[in-house]
């Protein structure tokens, strides 16, 4: 089985002929030999090396494979009638240890010794092994040859006596949810634990990353994100599970990892090639040694390195081209990738980074989102050329994307209608969207949501509603889901030209939707996550912006306390360091000093603060406690450790949220005092402390109409009189001072309580973020706001338990979570460098 | 190679949609960020205004928005965007095999190796 047998049709004689070996009976490996014998037969004698015991086969149908779609006959590329009739040497199962290049001879673990004339090294990639404390144990795989779909399969059938068996699959790109879909499909209990917060998130943006894992969750595996694995466990030398870094343990019987794959260059480095991240060729797939090509996953070609078929196929060619002595060059291209889980329908191409081109030109965005039938598009425009797509839902369109951007079309005429795909940015006349929706009939339908149809839209019109808002307040189109807003303004314009009235202003730029329907919405629709609303609300940018992060993550912790996990990636830094960022970026540290009152321990616990971090100032605040200033933010965690010692917690100085209630004496001291105002500051800070707001939040306490404490310019402000407590609300000492307006007055601290609970609860349920309680009552009315609160008599206590439930989620205090070590990534710095050795001190 | 390139740590120490800091004895303070798409930027931690730390701002996209006064700076060219002018010194960054790798000559002094980029553009 040494020599070449067969040489019945050649031209040339043995002797003649060159000698080509091949390292690798891969995918690109044999496409190379396919590609070369098309252009001449006759030029080479051929063996190919395979380290896997069986023929050519089509490595990414594995996954039907796993899934029990395709049995391996069906996915052979070329069976050994191949080799046979074209005369080459199969060595299959033995592995190329060595490369001798100044003999020319390959050395394989057999011991077998092949001289070449070229040398053709194909060795594709070795899957990457987290390294974790347990990736060695039995029962931890990976997902690259049909060994590894055994493996797999031998864990369903076993788990298939307990019920189905548990398995992990670390990785949640292409690879690890192909492999997770075939596991759970064989009936495993399938886990995905991804490092990165969004699923592929290579091929993925977060948009469609939501919509996959949603999916996926629907399907029953369970999915999680922005997971560290720590460690694998194991009892008995098996896979018993895995540890997050995090604590949280999952079960497995068996742990795939799929966590990415490294060119497999080992041969070629030690046969001191030239090798970076893969190994080094030219445009014709030549190494830094001229006898010695490469092509196939192993490379590097000009800087990328491929993991698909499509660019291989490329560079198969323009090899076969080179040694035939007719050379084109492989230039790289251009990758698309589709997920192969039966049922859903996922297409991404090129650059979504956002990245500018060469010369600075910078990228667009353009979106569609249909929240009824779960799809979401996105498109990347820069320079008049397309450079990225990410389609989910339907993908019908993909392949014509992927064409445009491979012939870097121009596509500046078809912009506006690019995003509604082929079909309907070809089809002539309707070039320009606004001729089509002026083509469209008088009952085509505007909005599917309300059933609104163009008739309609255009009478309301006529009717006076000249801007989107008042078509939505008359005829409910584009209420709803607000899908259709661009149609309704085309119609607008189409009727009005520039008498179009632009409404109120949206919550940004990437919604149509203002505050208030936004946060209707959520509650309407049980919208839970960000994703999740810019999904159904139809964002037009794909992760949001600064402005409307933060909003929608507030919304979402008022509308669903206890379930809604605060996304840390949408607050503000004050709100993410828990301290005040001053203007050397140094922070102030504000503990809190309930009603104002404080005593010898807090005192001292705040000296040894100021002294030990060498804090350069302390201030009395106007809110009546101490700021400590120029605090490092890897000392914060130190200094809220010593505040805590001494019984103190935040005082969210630095949030949107409850800051301080100010008391006078009251009562207790002042010969004028009424009521115990500073117990009753006390009471109402334990109550609202820690509770987060659409903006800050300011209360005071005074003991009597002299108003020491300035109660009438605070958000809520009780002035204790002999026969009770004046309730004042949206007082406001800022740019625009304005005095509170008189809610209501009552006759006991319960009640006294009682309001402010449900006043503040009525604030943070109906005010826009970033709204404070002066503008919100000048928007919407002093009338309005009592009528919410007073016209049912059962409203109060409604809205004080709505804020009471809520509160038991929030009255934990935030610097002692931090102090224990939580978060420290956002204190300690990664290392320090030092220059003169240029180290990195860990 | 690897002797240009300083080894900072795993991707992991970066949650995504934060960013880090690096301190240089006797140099500036450099940002490492990670963003939601999961790549990497590192650049000097100071905003061309004021001197902002840009590491403690919202990262969306490819942009940070300034703590201090919400200027937004590409992590990609270090420009200031929209109406605003400036520029932070960027450091070269690459990712290989779940480690970050910076560009020593640029760690130590970030500016003059912005000057030499811009002279050879111009
Ligand atoms: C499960 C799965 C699904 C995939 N799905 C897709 C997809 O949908 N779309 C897509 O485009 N791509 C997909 N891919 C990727 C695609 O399979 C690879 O890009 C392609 O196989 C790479 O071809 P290659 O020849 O470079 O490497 P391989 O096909 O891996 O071939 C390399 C061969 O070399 C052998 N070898 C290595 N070292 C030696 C040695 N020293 N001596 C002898 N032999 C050696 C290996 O055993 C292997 O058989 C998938 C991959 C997997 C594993
Ligand atoms: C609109 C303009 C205002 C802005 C932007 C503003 C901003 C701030 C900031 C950033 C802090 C935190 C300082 C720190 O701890 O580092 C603060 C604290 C404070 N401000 Fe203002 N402020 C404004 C108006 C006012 C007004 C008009 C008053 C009083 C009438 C006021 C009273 C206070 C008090 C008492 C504190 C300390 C709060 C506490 O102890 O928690 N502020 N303000
Ligand atoms: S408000 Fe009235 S009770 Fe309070 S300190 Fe002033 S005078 Fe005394
Ligand atoms: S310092 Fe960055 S915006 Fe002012």
């Amino acid at each position: 089985m040494n020599a070449p047998v067969n040489f019945e049709a050649n031209g040339r004689s043995p002797g003649q002929r060159q000698r080509l070996v091949v390292i690798g009976n891969g995918m690109a490996g044999c496409r190379a030999v396919e590609e070369i014998l098309a252009r001449d037969g006759d030029r080479f004698d051929v063996t190919i090396f395979g380290a896997e015991p069986r023929v050519n086969y089509n490595r990414i149908m594995l996954s039907p494979v796993l899934a029990g779609e395709k049995s391996f006959d069906e996915i052979v590329i070329n069976g050994q009638d191949w080799y046979d009739d074209n005369a080459i040497t199969l060595v299959s199962g033995d592995r190329v240890d060595h490369i001798n290049r100044e003999a020319k001879t390959v050395v394989a673990a057999s011991g077998r010794i092949e001289p070449y004339d070229k040398l053709l090294i194909a060795t594709g990639s070795d899957p990457f092994i987290i390294p974790v404390p347990g990736k060695d144990l039995e029962g931890v795989v990976t997902f690259r040859d049909l060994d590894d779909v055994d493996k797999m399969l031998a864990a369903a059938e076993a788990g298939k006596a307990n019920g189905g068996g548990d398995a992990v699959v670390i990785g949640g790109g292409l690879l690890g949810l192909e492999a997770a879909h075939g596991l759970s499909l064989r009936g495993m209990k399938v886990t995905v634990v991804h490092l990165m917060p969004t699923l592929m998130e290579r091929q993925l943006d977060e948009a469609a990353g939501w919509l996959l894992k949603t999916e996926l969750e629907r399907r029953g595996q369970t999915i999680l994100t922005g997971a560290n694995t720590k460690q694998i466990l194991g009892a008995d030398g098996k896979v018993a599970g895995i540890e997050l870094a995090d604590g949280t343990k999952v079960k497995a019987d068996i742990v795939v990892m799929a966590a990415g794959i490294r060119p497999a260059t080992g041969l070629a480095a030690a046969a001191g090639l030239d090798v970076e991240r893969g190994i080094l060729v030219d445009d014709h797939m030549v190494t830094s040694d001229p006898d010695i090509l490469a092509v196939g996953e192993c490379v590097q070609h000009r800087g990328l390195c491929y993991g698909l078929v499509a660019p291989l196929w490329d560079m198969c060619r323009s090899l076969a081209d080179y040694v035939t002595e007719t050379p084109s060059g492989f230039e790289g291209t251009v990758t698309s990738t589709k997920l192969k889980v039966s049922g859903i329908d996922l297409f991404s191409a090129g650059d979504f980074s956002g990245a500018p081109g060469p010369n600075g030109e910078l990228c667009e965005d353009i979106v569609m989102r249909d929240a009824a039938r779960g799809q979401y598009k996105r498109v990347v425009v820069r320079d008049g050329k397309l450079v990225g797509a990410v389609l989910y839902g339907d993908t019908a369109d993909g392949n014509w994307y992927f064409d445009l951007m491979r012939s870097e079309a121009d596509i500046s005429d078809i912009r506006e209608a690019l995003i509604f795909g082929q079909a309907f940015a070809s089809g002539g006349a309707r070039l320009d969207p606004s001729a089509a929706v002026a083509a469209l009939s008088d009952d085509a339908e505007i909005c599917g949501c309300n059933g609104v149809s163009k008739g309609k839209v255009l009478s309301c019109i006529e009717g006076g509603a000249h801007s989107v808002d008042a078509v939505r307040a008359t005829c409910k189109a584009s209420a709803s889901c607000g899908q259709c807003t661009g149609l309704v303004e085309t119609l607008l314009t189409l009727s009005l030209g520039s008498e179009v009235e632009s409404g109120p202003k949206t919550m940004c730029k990437c919604t149509s939707f203002r505050h208030a329907e936004v946060r209707e919405l959520i509650l309407e629709k049980g919208l839970r996550e960000i994703p999740q609303i810019m999904q159904e609300l139809h964002w037009t940018t794909p992760d949001g912006c600064s402005s409307c992060r933060p909003a929608l993550n507030y919304y979402l912790l008022c509308a669903w306390p206890g379930e809604y996990e605060d996304d840390q990636k949408s607050r503000f830094v004050n709100e993410r360091m828990h301290a005040n960022i001053q203007k050397d970026g140094t922070y102030s540290v504000v503990p809190r000093m309930w009603g104002g009152l404080t005593n010898p321990r807090e005192l001292r616990a705040i000296a040894d603060v100021v002294e030990k971090f060498n804090a350069p100032m302390v201030k009395v605040t106007g809110g009546q406690r101490l700021d400590i200033f120029g605090i490092k933010k890897e000392d914060l965690p130190a200094v809220w450790a010593d505040l805590n010692a001494a019984g103190m917690v935040s005082g969210h100085a630095y949030g949107k949220s409850l800051r301080t209630v100010k008391t006078c004496v009251g009562s207790d001291w002042c010969r004028f005092g009424t009521q115990d105002s500073t117990g009753l500051g006390v009471k109402i800070e334990q109550m609202t402390w820690g509770s987060w707001m659409p903006h800050k939040f300011k209360i005071a306490v005074s003991g009597c109409p002299r108003n020491c404490a300035e109660a009438t310019i605070k958000d809520f402000g009780v002035v204790c009189v002999d026969s009770g407590y004046e309730l004042h609300v949206g007082g406001n000492g800022g740019i625009k001072v304005r005095a509170t307006d008189l809610l209501c007055k009552v006759a006991t601290e319960e009640e006294a309580l009682e309001h402010c609970a449900a006043f503040i609860q009525l604030y943070r349920e109906q005010a826009w973020y970033l709204e404070r309680t002066a503008p919100w009552i000048e928007r919407v009315g002093l009338d309005t706001v009592k009528a919410a609160l007073f016209d049912d008599p059962e409203t109060i206590g409604r809205l004080a338990a709505r804020f009471r439930y809520a509160q038991q989620f929030m009255q934990d205090d935030p610097w002692a979570k931090r102090a224990a070590g939580e978060r420290a990534d956002l204190h300690n710095h990664i290392a320090t460098v030092r220059p003169l050795e240029l180290e990195v001190v860990q | 190679m690897i002797g240009n390139w300083l080894d900072i740590g795993p991707v992991t120490q970066i949650e995504p949609g934060t960013a880090r800091t690096l301190p240089v004895v006797g140099g500036e303070e450099i940002a490492v960020f990670h963003t939601m798409r999961g790549e990497f930027f590192a650049m000097v931690n100071a905003c061309p205004h004021k001197q902002g730390p840009l590491s403690q701002g919202i990262i969306h996209g490819d942009v940070v928005a300034c703590p201090l006064h919400n200027w937004n700076i590409s992590l990609r060219s270090g420009k200031a965007l929209g109406g605003d002018e400036g520029c932070v010194p960027t450091i070269p960054l690459r990712v290989d095999a779940g480690r970050i790798y910076l560009k020593r000559s640029a760690v130590v002094a970030p500016r003059a190796q912005d000057a030499d980029a811009n002279a050879k553009a111009a």
